[in-house]
């Protein structure tokens, strides 16, 4: 996960102070977001079965609602298990991991991509900067799901095509962003004086107007972090994610909607919960993100 | 406005023929059209023999001409799964998801705007505060999910509402339309519901944020002062000075929940163009995936040309600042 909470911020003197000021609802979802992140990346340790290791499957165990006594063995499931006698606590684990990983590649690149070019169009100015925000504008104008299908629908299907159009949705925000703090910053004397002084334009670039436009870019990093995570799930559920061997929450939820109006209601209700609480988690922090950037900026 | 307006158009035309370019590529640039056309025992002379037929032995530059030739006529090539037209295919589905669309847009401003006025009048009162947490969750929640647990409450548990397909449609000037059965509402509803909310959280935040702002102006302690009644500043004065940005960001927002509709479609098996989009997806339907995605970009470029003409029409300074 890219690093969003105040709870794993980088080291810093002002730290703790950050969270002892935060708001309880910041710091329970800053929570939330860790235990997420661990289960994600110990989901291999923490669950009984590996879900996708057919072998450890037992199709006497397929339906059984949650809190079900294992066929055999003394474990319990309980969150019910799916058509195929998978244990779906085990499969949320490993669909966090999916999802999360998904989220976390595509938002990192698309916020270097979104850096690179909204710095370039800012300093190169002339058509550079014409062309990137033509293109820019040009992608908000539609919906970020819409772009996403019709790239898969011509790419084809699998985690690095989703990775790629998620990358390809998201880093026009990013680049607008970075363009409109660094288009304000360079006007500034500390970029003049550091001209003056007669440093190359490509360090000016990364050393002294950069650092100056990240915080705008951490508030929006949470948001696309979240919408990422969100658009994957849909475009899994949708059919047109991530492979069925690799499984995102939004797969599991898709698996269950065929069961659903049989009244299995488990199988996709527990992947959506544990979905809807990642997500709520991100919003709350980020939202918690901005109010500290906005307090900071006041004093 | 004359002025305006040929620039917009013009803007349009341009993007347009960018998709345009994009669309050909897509089709004859990524992979050969003939892999996925002839069947894999075909010989080299069939396969010529259907290159030539398909005019893929001419030059990219020829290719595309009569691509753009093809398409001044309306003609995006045929299905392969469906051996029809495919802009056909995606404008026969088009009614189905403009009604879903727009009554998922009416439901959400009859919602959105009296919680939002509610919400911005009393912003510390509990009712106010459970709007606002209402809208918060509204962003949050995943459409699709929403719509799974939409037909888990009305449909299994409760059984009141049917959970897909769109009931018995009655013919309006060709025009198959649901709303007018009563079969037909009742399909409607559940999946009118799900598209709606995530605009109505929208309109209830927009609602709520202009009324808070605009209940402090000084008009509006004037208008108390001269003992109007609260109903009428509330339905007059604070009424009309939040509608004009709802306005604009509904009618831009439409687009929006045009494509949308492509989840709710599907959940739902409604069956408008979103729910073919998808299914062209999975089956690599590549003629249905580009007609869709050309008869998409039109439909937004149509509504941001009205929303922009009816902004510069609202308000004058827009249209003499261009």
């Amino acid at each position: 996960m890219t690093a969003v909470g105040p709870g794993v911020m980088p080291a810093h003197p002002r730290s703790w102070r950050l969270i002892a000021a935060a708001r309880p609802a910041t710091v329970i979802a800053g929570l939330v977001l860790v235990a997420a992140v661990l289960v994600a990346v110990l989901a291999p340790w923490l669950s009984q079965q590996n879900p996708y290791d057919l072998a450890q499957l037992d199709v006497i165990d397929a339906h059984l609602p949650p809190g079900s006594a294992m066929a055999t063995g003394t474990a319990r499931y309980w969150l019910g298990t799916d058509p195929q006698g998978r244990d779906m606590l085990s499969a949320i684990f490993y669909g966090l991991r999916t999802s999360l990983l998904v989220a976390s590649v595509s938002t990192t690149v698309a916020l270097l991509f979104g850096m690179v070019t909204g710095l370039l169009a800012a300093f190169a100015r002339s058509w550079v900067d014409a062309a990137i925000m033509r293109l820019v504008d040009l992608q908000l104008s539609f919906p970020a799901i819409l772009i996403a299908l019709i790239l898969l629908g011509l790419l084809g299907q699998g985690v690095d095509k989703v990775i790629l159009a998620l990358i390809a949705v998201q880093w026009a925000y990013f680049a607008r962003t970075v363009r409109a703090s660094a288009l304000v910053e360079r006007g500034k004397d500390y970029v003049q004086a550091a001209a003056g002084l007669g440093l190359a334009p490509l360090r000016i670039a990364l050393g002294h107007l950069l650092p100056n436009c990240l915080p705008p870019l951490l508030v929006i990093v949470p948001v696309q972090a979240a919408h990422a995570i969100t658009l994957e799930a849909t475009l899994s559920f949708l059919g047109v994610g991530v492979p069925v061997t690799e499984p995102s929450l939004g797969m599991l939820i898709a698996g269950g909607y065929d069961y659903l109006l049989s009244g299995e209601y488990w199988i996709s209700l527990f992947p959506g919960i544990a979905l809807v609480l990642v997500i709520g988690a991100i919003n709350i922090v980020g939202d918690g993100l901005q109010d500290w950037f906005h307090s900071t900026g006041e004093r | 406005m004359v002025t305006v307006l040929l620039r917009r158009v013009g803007q349009s035309v341009a993007v347009l023929l960018v998709m345009a370019i994009l669309a050909f590529l897509a089709i004859y640039a990524i992979g050969n059209p003939v892999d996925v056309l002839v069947s894999p025992e075909a010989d080299q002379m069939e396969r010529q023999a259907a290159m030539a037929r398909l005019g893929l032995d001419q030059p990219l530059a020829i290719q595309f001409l009569s691509f753009v030739g093809r398409l001044a006529h309306g003609d995006l090539g045929t299905s392969f799964v469906h051996g029809a037209p495919a802009l056909g295919l995606v404008l026969e589905r088009l009614p189905a998801t403009l009604e879903l669309a727009v009554t998922a847009m009416i439901t959400a401003l009859l919602i959105g705007l009296p919680l939002g006025l509610w919400a911005g009048l009393s912003p510390g009162g509990i009712v106010g505060r459970a709007i606002a947490a209402f809208s918060i969750l509204g962003f949050c929640l995943p459409t699709f999910w929403v719509g799974l647990v939409l037909i888990m409450t009305f449909s299994v548990h409760f059984g009141w509402l049917p959970a897909g397909g769109r009931g018995i449609t009655v013919p309006v000037a060709g025009i198959s339309l649901g709303i007018l059965s009563l079969d037909g509402l009742a399909h409607l509803l559940l999946p009118a519901a799900n598209l709606a909310l995530f605009k109505t959280s929208l309109i209830i935040r927009l609602a709520s944020a202009g009324t808070r702002n605009v209940a402090r102006q000084d008009y509006i302690r004037f208008a108390r002062a001269k003992g109007l009644s609260s109903g009428r500043i509330i339905g007059v004065h604070i009424l009309k000075n939040i509608m004009i940005p709802i306005v604009t960001v509904l009618g831009m927002e439409l687009g929006s929940v045009i494509a949308f509709s492509v989840v709710t479609e599907s959940i739902f098996a409604w069956p408008g163009m979103g729910k073919l989009l998808i299914d062209s997806i999975v089956h690599l339907d590549r003629p249905v995936v580009v007609a869709y995605l050309l008869v998409i970009v039109l439909v937004f470029m149509v509504i941001n040309l009205l929303v922009d003409l009816l902004y510069a029409a609202l308000d004058p300074r827009i249209g003499a600042n261009r």
